[in-house]
């Protein structure tokens, strides 16, 4: 049971209520420098949003460069090589940075912990706005330094010296380094707000509830944000190296000078694998919390599900080297990083079946977020399944660098940072702005989304099983991967690329219109048994004006026997 | 609402949330250091001829600087001591101290570093130096970063506020302190 600490002055709390705020906030206190965690939730959400039209931009211009090499790719203009490394580059770091990890971690953390663990907002507001106030002017920088005089960073997001070192070769000297800068602006907005939520998890939650009566996605976010804390160290302290080689002159990872590029890649990808992990148990969190809700069904096996993704967690950090199986590394080396990297797959592979037995024997309703959920298991199966093939190192030394490898990751990218953001912004959608999203509208951006995208992505593993190399801009400069087949392939998944974007559009309309304009949403549409849902839709300042909740049972006791209702909520006394 | 919500006064693990925050933090900066010096470390075993570089390094300038942080961290004890038995004005005093024993610090290293410049040890005269200067400027950051929290966190104590934040001053102090000891083996005395 927990006792509020005494402050310094040593008079405790005497009462769970609080008022010292008097004046009503001006629009500014209000909408801009909120320290409220729902608002700074909002303020991720969108930037993340904002930031996803613009990696989906990027994408267009270089997939239209793809299908049909030369054109003029209308909004952007012909794509030349040096713009084409720089679209990727940009592509994939934000897609990583500055959607996945905000979405995701950011606003679904910021809004879902404080309410889900019965509190009334995190343990440091102030905090918390400067997280927000720091990732925005990282997302500043990263799109300034599209309009820098040679333009954005093309060295890819893994962005290996000597490239990436050296303004000669990356030939983008102010680029180069404003990447570098945002990118360790964005680490630190995330390790700050990690801070807030883990403390907050771990100290602030509702009397009575013990650590497996907390919401999975609770507990998937603090196992993310400690993740991210323990692995992105080496990274931080390569980035400060790399940003030296480049500006000042040292030669870290220049071999002319004794230094190592090798030794970046170990930095990079100790971060980077671990990294994979961060934006996936978050995602998997999303749909532990869809699933029991629309099945009626408690949650299969929490427990072991907790340790799995614990498990995957200390896992992670042992299997980085499989991204450089062909850099160099000693074979034997290799070998040990392929055992570990194929046994990585089996919590995961667990976890998901395990949501599979969540399912079984449930009363299945298939709304909008549940659609999202059971997608985000049938798409992200395949993603973990190529990545055997190339977890194998001997299989490896063919598929590095194809598009094979890049159709596996978009395999599992996407059903993270979209499918599982899809899952819960239509779940909590209701809670967060007070309204219902339009339900058909939803079920058809649905269907146009994941048919598109499978469009998109299973020509890619084909061509990469083909032998077509990753980053290269155009094709026909090579005739073996230039047949008619091949470029066919290339077509359709641009064609389908065109087609998924133009059903976002039907998403944005429907995110935005319903704010306005949706039916008025109840406390608890879903009829879900989580703390959330009994407070308003959405909740007020402070969450719960009348005194914060207490917790009697589990997150998930759907379909008890012997009771009226199908749903028993965690903080009902009986 | 008041910028210390009731979420920042509950403490279901038993630790106060301040205290809680702090030690996350020193986790992540450990990481940080880790990966900086295993870096480092290995560098430095792959190349014997550093030795040959890190020989004109100021072990005595080197070996002060220890004992200046040690002994200020053994006045943030005393400061953590003071405001234990709620004596603010005193707590103040024993930070100021410390803010102080980070100024001698950074003052011998100002005298330190640029002897070694005038003498053409630059950043980027080689790899050592490129490590040496990064690693100990980092620490020198977070040198800096430590005396102005203490700054702060002294004012309030000196009016018996907040005085629980001098224990988290303390924390992170030490942990500054902590890998200072690191640091000193490794690229003064290890030649």
């Amino acid at each position: 049971m927990s006792h509020p600490a005494t402050d310094a002055e040593g008079h405790g709390h005497g009462h769970e209520g609080h008022d010292d705020h008097h004046h009503d906030p001006s629009f500014w206190e209000h909408y801009i420098f909120s320290t409220d965690h729902k608002m700074i939730a909002k303020q991720y959400l969108l930037t993340g949003m904002a930031m996803a039209v613009i990696g989906g931009f990027l994408v267009y211009c270089f997939r239209m460069q793809l299908a049909f090499p030369g054109m003029h790719v209308p909004f952007y203009g012909v794509v030349s090589p040096m713009e084409y490394n720089a679209l990727v580059t940009n592509h994939g770091t934000i897609m990583i940075f500055w959607v996945a990890m905000p979405v995701l971690i950011a606003a679904f953390g910021n809004f879902c912990i404080p309410l889900m663990i019965g509190c009334d907002d995190m343990v440091f507001p102030r905090l918390n706005r400067l997280s927000y106030q720091v990732f925005l002017l990282s997302a500043i920088v990263i799109v300034a330094s599209f309009f820098v005089p040679n333009g954005g960073f093309g060295g890819a997001w893994t962005a290996y010296p000597p490239l990436s070192g050296n303004a000669e070769y990356s030939l983008t000297p102010l680029g180069g380094s404003m990447w570098v800068l945002a990118v360790a602006l964005e680490f630190a907005a995330f390790l700050i707000g990690g801070i807030n939520f883990v403390t907050t998890a771990m100290n602030s939650r509702a009397p009575g509830m013990k650590w497996h009566d907390v919401p999975m996605i609770v507990w998937m976010i603090c196992i993310a944000s400690i993740l991210f804390m323990a692995s992105v160290g080496p990274l931080i302290a390569g980035a400060i190296m790399l940003l030296f080689d480049q500006q000042l002159g040292t030669g870290f990872f220049d071999p002319r000078v004794g230094g190592d590029p090798i030794l970046w890649q170990h930095l990079f990808w100790f971060f980077g694998h671990p990294e994979v992990y961060v934006v996936l148990l978050p995602a998997t969190g999303m749909v532990a919390e869809v699933m029991p809700v629309f099945a009626r069904k408690k949650l299969f096996a929490y427990k072991t599900i907790l340790y799995t993704a614990v498990g995957t967690g200390v896992l992670s950090f042992f299997v980085w080297a499989h991204h450089q199986f062909i850099s160099g590394i000693d074979p034997r080396m290799a070998n040990v990083f392929t055992v570990t990297t194929v046994l990585i797959s089996i919590p995961i592979a667990e976890m998901m079946f395990l949501y599979i037995a969540t399912l079984y024997g449930g009363s299945i309703r298939l709304t909008t977020p549940m659609l999202w959920g059971l997608a985000f298991v049938a798409e992200f199966l395949i993603g973990g399944v190529t990545g055997i093939y190339l977890g194998a190192s001997g299989a490896d030394i063919y598929f590095h660098d194809t598009y094979f490898v890049l159709a596996h990751f978009h395999y599992t990218f996407f059903p993270i940072a979209f499918i599982g953001t899809f899952t819960g912004l239509t779940y909590w959608y209701p809670k967060m702005f007070g309204r219902m999203m339009n339900p058909t509208l939803g079920k058809i951006h649905f269907w146009g989304t994941i048919i598109p995208y499978n469009c998109i992505f299973i020509p890619l593993f084909v061509l990469g099983a083909a032998g077509q190399h990753r980053r290269i801009y155009n094709y026909n400069h090579f005739p073996e991967l230039s047949t008619p087949d091949m470029q066919a392939l290339r077509i359709v998944a641009t064609v389908s690329l065109l087609v998924l974007i133009a059903f976002q559009f039907l998403f944005l309309w429907n995110f935005f219109y319903s704010m306005w304009f949706g039916k008025k949403a109840p406390k608890n549409p879903w009829r879900a048994t989580t703390l959330e849902w009994t407070t308003e839709s959405p909740p007020p300042h402070g969450n719960w004006p009348d005194g914060l909740p207490t917790v009697y049972r589990g997150a998930y006791e759907y379909g008890v026997p012997g009771r009226d209702e199908d749903y028993w909520p965690q903080n009902e006394p009986n | 609402m008041s910028f210390r919500p009731i979420a920042t006064t509950r403490a279901a693990t038993g630790a106060p949330t301040g205290r809680l925050a702090v030690w996350w933090l020193i986790a992540s900066e450990i990481v940080i250091f880790g990966g900086l010096l295993a870096s480092y470390l290995m560098h430095r075993l792959g190349h014997e001829e550093w030795a040959n570089y890190a020989i004109h390094t100021n072990t005595m300038a080197g070996a002060f600087n220890t004992f200046v942080l040690l002994t200020s961290s053994l006045s943030a004890v005393l400061a953590h001591n003071a405001a234990e038995m709620g004596d603010g004005p005193k707590a103040a005093k024993y930070l100021v101290a410390t803010i102080c024993g980070g100024g001698v610090f950074l003052v011998i290293k100002t005298f330190e570093w640029s002897n070694e410049i005038i003498h053409g040890y630059t950043i980027t005269a080689n790899s050592f130096w490129s490590f040496y200067y990064t690693a100990a400027g980092i620490h020198g950051c977070h040198v800096i970063a430590g005396m102005i929290i203490m700054g702060f966190v002294a004012v309030d104590a000196n009016r018996n506020k907040e005085l629980h934040r001098v224990e988290l001053c303390g924390i992170y102090w030490h942990f500054v302190d902590l890998v200072w000891i690191f640091l000193f083996p490794l690229l003064y005395i290890a030649k």
